[in-house]
Formats: C-alpha cells, structure tokens, sequence
C-alpha cells in the first residue's frame, strides 16, 4: 500500500516510547498488587488535588479561564498551518532555525546531526515529553552523544534505569529510600554518608549538576508553548535546572509539537493563569523563562527550533479526538482518575500515561497499536471536570472504543443480544434463562469469562418486570 | 518533497477543505488594569519562601545580608550600593566567579500580586540572564509602580522580544515524596525589597 506523503499519518513503529509491551489489563495486573506503588500514588495524587482545589478556588473567574482556553486551543488547531508559518517567520527572524520532523526518526535524526555539528559528545536536557515520546536518549546514546537529564525527578528516572510514571512527577513511584540507594549506586561521587531526607537528596543532586551544568555546551528542550505572534518560546519549571539549560550552553535545541502554538503574545494570559494551578497547584511555578530566538550577550547563541508531527495530523485528522492535542501536559486528569491511582503510569505502556494517554496514545499510534487503552477507563468524568482546557476525554474514549477491533466473541454476543432484544418471546426466555445463572456463581462460561475476569456478573433480579406485570 | 511540505500538506489534509472558520474567544475573564494590592504581593511571595523587606534603605538592607562578593549588572542604580562590601559589576564575569559570589543584586520589570512572581527582562539594571541565576542569594529591588494585580497586565508591560525570567521564589522540588525542598539548582534564598513612594530611593 502506498501513502501519498501528505496524508495525515500516524507515529511511526521501532522508535519512541507511545507503545507498550503488553496490554493495560495484563500491565494493569502488575502494578495492582504493588503496595508500595499504590500507597505512593494514593498519597501523590492526594495531595496534589488539595493543593490544586484550594489555589484554584482563589480565582473567580476559572470556568470563565477554562472556556478562553478551550475556545483557543480550537482556533488554534483551525489555524495550525498558518500559524506554523507565521512562528517560523519570527523565530527565524530573530536569530533562530527552524526545522520541521515528519516524525520521531526524523526529528531525533535532525538533533542528532546539530549536536554533532557542534562537535560536542555530551547534552543537557530540559525534562521534556516530546523527547521522552520519540526516544530521543536512546537515539543519541546510540550515535554516541550522552544525554544528561536535569530535572530532579528524571534524573532518579535515568539513574534508575527506569521510566517516568507520571506527566509531572515521574519519579513519584520511588520513595526516599529507593531514591537514596539508587544515588548510592549511580551518582559519581556522591557521599556514602548520604541519608534519605529529601533536602540531603535534593543537596547531593545539585552537587553533581552543578559542574555539569557549568561545562556543557549543547542543551536540548522542549516547549510548553510558542507564540505564533511574536517567535517566543515557554518553559515552565520549578528548580532552576531549565533556567541552567536554557542560559548557560552555547546551542540551545527546542523539540516541539505542532500542537503547542498559542496565537498571540496576550493570549498566554490564558494558560499561564491555568497551567500551574491544574499541575503543581501552584498559583505560579517558580521559575517560567521565555526567549526570541537569540539575544546578544545573553544565553545561547545558536537556537534551533524543531517542530514534531509524529502523529498529530492523525489525531487532527478526527473530528471528535483533535481535542486531545489541545492538552497542555498538566496532568490534572491522572490526579484524579481512579484508575490511574490504582495502575500507575507504567501500566499505560506510553509516556502519556492516565486519562489523557488514554486518548492521545491510541490516536497517535493508531488505535490497533494501543487497543486497550480506550478502556483503561471507568469513564467516570472526573477527568473532564479537572480538565483546565475543557478536553471532553470521556467522549473520545467512547469514541475510541468504536474504532477499536472488538474480538469475535464479543461481537457474536452483542448480535445476539441485540437479536434477542428486538424479539418479545426470546427475551421473555433468556430472562428466565438468566436467573439460572444464579447456580453459576458470579462467572460467565468461556468464553465470555474474559467479561467476568474483572467484574462482578450482577444478580438477576428475582421477578421480572414481565412476570410481576403478568400476575397484576 | 521537504518534511515542511509533508507537515503542512498532513495538516492540510486533516483539517480538510472546509474546515469551520475559528469560533470566537470568550474573554469574560478579568483582564483590564485593576488596583495592585501591594500587601497581597507580599503575602503571596512570603508564602513562596521569599524574605521581603518593606520601608529600609536598599544599601543598607544589602549590606546586612553581607553578600561578599556582591555581584550587580552593569545599569545597576549606584545608590544602592553598600560600603564596606565587595562589588563586582558585571561585564561578562566567567560562570565560576558567579557560582561562587556571595549573592546579586537586580532590579525588576514587573511584579505581579495575584501570584507573587517578579519578572526580569534584562535591562541594564537586571542584567545578563545567568547572573541571577547561579549566585546561592538574589536580592530584588521592586518598586511600587512596577506591581500589576494579575498575569494578563503583567504580559501587557512586557516586550516579549527581551529574554524573561519570571520568577516566584526561589528555586524548588517536590520531587521526593512531594516534599518540598526549596534550592535545587537556582538560587536558594530570595529577598525582595519593596520600594513604595514614601521610600524617596
């Protein structure tokens, strides 16, 4: 099959981290019987939805905030070449390049090839989703370049050997203990005398950046947003580590999605207001850094900007799921989800774990690549209702779940309930029927075991409405 | 075929011929100047872990929190300046002698209330973007006309052509078990002197 180079496609297979190695069931199995991993989460997610509740409800307008978001985010998406264009311009024309990846081979291939430009064999990072999504380490471990993460929680992640678990805190699986032996274990030079107080911790990391923050001269990012208007670029963090990267070295390389453009200069107005108090529960993070391509004097001399496809035009491509690229990476449904409480990020099998990856994974892989990810939910609605750019992630999971190859089994039994619904006397008789499965427990017969694998087959009621309506 | 043409020929394709023109954008949010609460800025970059200072001389505050050496940009206003404290002004100071001064003096663009943040544009009297960064002390000077009430005002005094620094306390992680630590790579320590009229600075 051949595909005309400028349809809408999906990320491609071999590369990257959108794709599991097993199914959310079998994943999602795992992790539930990880005490550890479940009393972490509870307490993270916990706290972060108090923090959050309590700073948002200091803001009286935050509906009005999530509508100006929401109503932006889709003129946005309605405007995305000409926006895309119109950002190019201005980046170039401050000093910046401006590179465009179809997808994540070509998008860590272009890094790749700047970072050997410079001749340097070492690089900084930004914690970033976009790289964490194409596999960007791996492919610069690969062709010999050692990629460095500086943000606290990516760095137990990378010392670990492991994967982030969540959007904002990845290292939230880990407590202070793991996190101390994996210091003990990993970071050169630390002292052996180190304890497990967060504050010793957080110390002895910023020990061993600090030479390497000092020293190196490439560092690559990511972008929380970029406006079309102007060419400037945001980043959003807490510990410094992305004010080091972003100032100290002498090339500075920003991976974007296409999805992350904000029209205009006023209208971050909207999202800086939304961001921190749905993520971190912060009324502001506390360090935020903007720049235009380059300034004089000051900070990296060399900016390159690529933009990231790798699956976005599918997903914009569907009418009712392009408004998962609308998300801003806060993670405020994960926090609230009690599915992803109870799994994890791990179980998900993709960099966007919860809710929202729930969504954007399957769109962005094709939904055969992450088929069970559209049921990773319970489709209760507290994603939405948390969702500070409004996404409606219940309706594109229901969505989603059409699109997905249902099993034959499952779709012989659905023909045949809907066979017997629309004729009055078999209904009567599988209703009888029904009651007999009282003997059988709460456990359907193969094959539809699978059905009961994980819920309860309710009890028959012990009438019928027919019955009782037949003897009044 | 570029990777440009193929990006834009995909989301063309996606967005289809007809694609709906761009609803409108509901602006029923504040926005607008409103009153800038000088006692919510302080309350807010208190509760942040910043040490404000209201009412004192800017010489004398810096010279009590001994910062040795003292580094400054180069548009620096020299009244505030202390004796008997080692001043570097900076003009392209190397990284190393940064990472070890004693602390940096800057002045603001913009503070904003609502959220407690303080922005840096570097002008000559904030300087290069670094030196605020890897001194372990920042002491900030705003003044009271510099203070908006929330973000939106905020964006509309700012040339988003300059290199911005917002900043809202000082450098933090919750990374470990959600407990936060405040100086993880930034400057540990804040203080923030807030010049109001009546100060005659």
């Amino acid at each position: 099959m051949s595909t005309f180079l400028g349809m809408p496609a999906t990320a491609p297979r071999g590369v990257g981290n959108l794709r599991g190695d097993e199914s959310f069931p079998a994943a999602a199995r795992k992790a539930l019987g990880n005490d550890q991993l479940r009393r972490n989460l509870g307490h993270a997610t916990t706290t972060i939805r108090a923090k959050s509740g309590a700073v948002i409800g200091e803001l009286p307008d935050w509906q009005e905030l999530r509508s100006a978001g929401s109503a932006l985010k889709a003129a946005t998406m309605a405007r995305l070449p000409e926006l895309l264009l119109q950002l190019e311009e201005n980046v170039t024309r401050a000093g910046g390049v401006v590179h465009w990846a179809a997808d994540a081979n070509e998008a860590n291939r272009i890094v790749t090839e700047l970072v050997r430009a410079t001749g340097e064999q070492r690089v900084i990072k930004v914690k970033s989703m976009a790289t964490q999504e194409i596999g960007l380490n791996e492919a610069l471990e690969e062709a010999g370049i050692e990629p460095i993460e500086t943000d606290l929680a990516e760095l137990i992640v990378q010392l670990g050997n492991d994967k982030p678990s969540h959007i904002l805190v990845p290292a939230i699986h880990r407590n202070r203990s793991e996190i101390r032996e994996i210091f003990l274990r990993e970071m050169p030079g630390v002292d052996p005398a180190l304890t497990d107080e967060p504050v010793v911790l957080a110390g002895a990391a910023r020990r061993y950046l600090r030479e390497t923050f000092l020293s190196t001269k490439v560092a690559v990012s990511g972008a929380n947003f970029a406006i079309a208007d102007t060419g400037t670029l945001v980043v959003l963090e807490s510990e410094g580590n992305g004010r080091m990267c972003l100032t100290l070295p002498e090339t500075l390389i920003t991976v974007m999605g296409i999805e992350k453009l904000v029209p205009t200069w006023q209208d971050l107005e909207v999202f800086l207001q939304l961001l921190p108090r749905a993520s971190t529960g912060e009324r502001m993070n506390p360090y935020t850094s903007m720049w235009t391509g380059v300034t004089p004097g000051d900070g990296p001399q060399s900016f390159h900007l690529v933009l990231l496809d790798n699956g976005r035009s599918a997903v914009l491509a569907d009418e009712v799921g392009r408004q998962a690229l609308h998300c801003i990476r806060c993670s405020a449904c994960l926090n609230v989800c009690p599915v992803y409480e109870r799994t994890g990020g791990h179980a998900y099998g993709s960099v966007y774990p919860g809710p929202i990856g729930a969504v954007l994974s399957p769109q962005l892989t094709g939904v055969e690549d992450n088929a069970s990810l559209p049921y990773a939910s319970s489709l209760c609605g507290a994603c939405f209702d948390a969702c500070p750019v409004k996404i409606d992630i219940p309706s594109i999971l229901v969505h989603l779940r059409n699109e997905v190859p249902h099993p034959r089994t499952e779709r012989a039994a659905m023909a045949a309930a809907a066979y017997t619904m629309d004729h009055p006397k078999l209904y009567a008789a599988a209703q009888h029927a029904a009651k007999l499965t009282k003997l059988a427990g709460h456990r359907l017969p193969p094959p539809l075991n699978g059905w009961t694998a994980s819920r309860d087959l309710p009890e028959p009621p012990p009438e019928t409405f027919r019955d009782w309506w037949a003897k009044r | 075929m570029s990777s440009r043409d193929v990006v834009l020929g995909r989301i063309r394709a996606a967005l289809g011929d007809d694609a709906a023109p761009p609803a409108g954008i509901p602006r029923d949010y504040r926005r607008g100047d409103q009153p800038a609460d000088l006692d919510l800025l302080v309350h807010r970059l208190e509760d942040y872990k910043a040490v404000v200072h209201r009412g004192v001389s800017v010489a004398e505050t810096v010279a009590a929190l001994a910062p040795d050496p003292l580094i400054v940009p180069p548009g620096i206003n020299p009244d505030w300046l202390p004796a008997g404290v080692e001043v570097l002004h900076d003009d392209g100071l190397s990284a190393d002698v940064l990472a070890v001064a004693g602390g940096v003096l800057t002045a603001a663009t913009v503070a904003v209330a609502e959220t407690g943040t303080i922005v840096l544009d570097g002008s000559p009297d904030q300087g290069r973007r670094v030196i605020s960064l890897l001194p372990d002390l920042h002491i900030c000077v705003v003044r009271a006309d510099q203070v908006v009430a929330s973000v939106p005002e905020a964006l509309t005094r700012l040339a988003p052509q300059r290199p911005l620094t917002w900043i809202s306390g000082p450098s933090a992680t919750s990374d470990i078990e959600l407990n936060r630590v405040e100086g993880v790579h930034g400057p540990r320590r804040l203080h923030v002197i807030l010049l109001e009229a009546s100060d005659h600075e």
